[in-house]
């Protein structure tokens, strides 16, 4: 069972150390990630939110549809535990 | 940034993914992987990536070793296998 | 001597006197240091999730040294019920009114029929309130997801 486990854990990391060859080189401004939408939020993040952090600009404003819903999975895992595992009082 | 400190967290961060597999105590399973929770922060802040490395030292490394702390304090700190 | 040790007792000093006393000493600045995340979260690195993690982990810090008992009396059951849903609630009712007062869901600029400040300011603000929604559910789900897990659910003594 062990050697199965070993063989699965080695054939995994071989096949994502492969797909590691077509990342972009770090910080590379030609890659398809930053030249999408990226120059438009460096450029006008400042402009339209007065917000300097552009993380949280994106974050809460531009993509606040995301960050509304990763509360609400965060709510319904605490419910989901409490209902489980809360056991009243009385 | 400079190479030679991402190998030396790099190296670092494969020697506790290994330690926490290995480790025959469960709680000191959890506290290595709480380590490895630390030097991913590290690694996400020498990258530029300091939101990243906030959430993985509050969420990674605080809290989720807590509860792993909870878990195998409520069940067994042994492993079995 | 004896003194002392009468004193020690009455404030529930128990075997290990250093964690708690250094718990107690150490809570207040963790809170503080969460609050400046969530609030100063458009400036430098953070925000409302990271501020809320650390608001509950201090509250988590008070329950590991003590017991579940201090952190009921520091941070009751219903309260935490209370907060958490408040907190959704902050983020998802800002957005449903920005759609109410007749703009888009989520286009914060809309607030500005509510109170006529400058649209812009009005995105600044929007993402402020929301964050602050987001760190009051994330410090209570935390809360109580550690208070079942080390509990069983009991809800008693915890660890």
């Amino acid at each position: 069972m062990k050697a199965i486990a070993l063989l699965a854990s080695v054939i995994t990391g071989a096949v994502l150390l492969y797909g590691v060859q077509d990342f972009a080189p770090w910080a590379d401004p030609t890659s398809p990630a930053s030249t999408h939408v990226a120059s438009y939020y460096i450029e006008n993040t400042v402009r339209e939110t007065y917000i300097p952090n552009i993380v949280t600009a994106v974050l809460g404003d531009y993509r606040g549809y995301d960050t509304m819903f990763e509360t609400v999975v965060i709510f319904c895992a605490g419910m989901a535990v409490i209902c489980v595992l809360r056991r009243s009082k009385s | 940034m400079t190479w030679q400190l991402d190998l030396l967290i790099l190296a670092l961060v494969l020697i506790c993914a290994v330690a926490t597999i290995m480790a025959r105590d469960l709680l000191g399973a959890a506290v290595i992987f709480g380590v490895y929770s630390f030097l991913m922060c590290l690694l996400w802040a020498e990258m530029g990536a300091v939101d990243v490395a906030f959430t993985e030292a509050t969420v990674g490394a605080g809290i989720s070793t807590v509860l792993f702390i909870a878990a195998v304090l409520r069940t067994s700190r042994r492993c079995k296998d | 001597m004896k003194h002392l040790q009468e004193k020690a007792a009455l404030r529930e000093f128990g075997d290990n006197q250093i964690i708690r006393v250094s718990t107690r000493i150490m809570v207040p600045f963790i809170q503080l240091f969460g609050l400046y995340v969530i609030a100063h979260g458009h400036v430098s690195p953070g925000g409302g999730f990271q501020g809320g993690v650390l608001l509950g982990a201090s509250y988590i810090l008070l329950a590991l040294a003590f017991d579940l008992k201090t952190s009921f009396k520091n941070f009751s059951e219903s309260m935490n019920g209370i907060l958490g849903n408040v907190g959704a609630l902050i983020y998802v009712g800002t957005a449903v009114l920005c759609a109410l007062v007749g703009g888009l869901f989520l286009d914060y600029s809309a607030l500005t029929a509510l109170l006529p400040i400058d649209p812009i300011q009005w995105r600044y603000l929007g993402v402020f309130i929301v964050e602050v929604g987001v760190g009051l559910a994330v410090m209570s789900i935390m809360l109580s997801l550690y208070w079942d897990l080390s509990s069983g659910g009991d809800m008693d003594e915890g660890l």
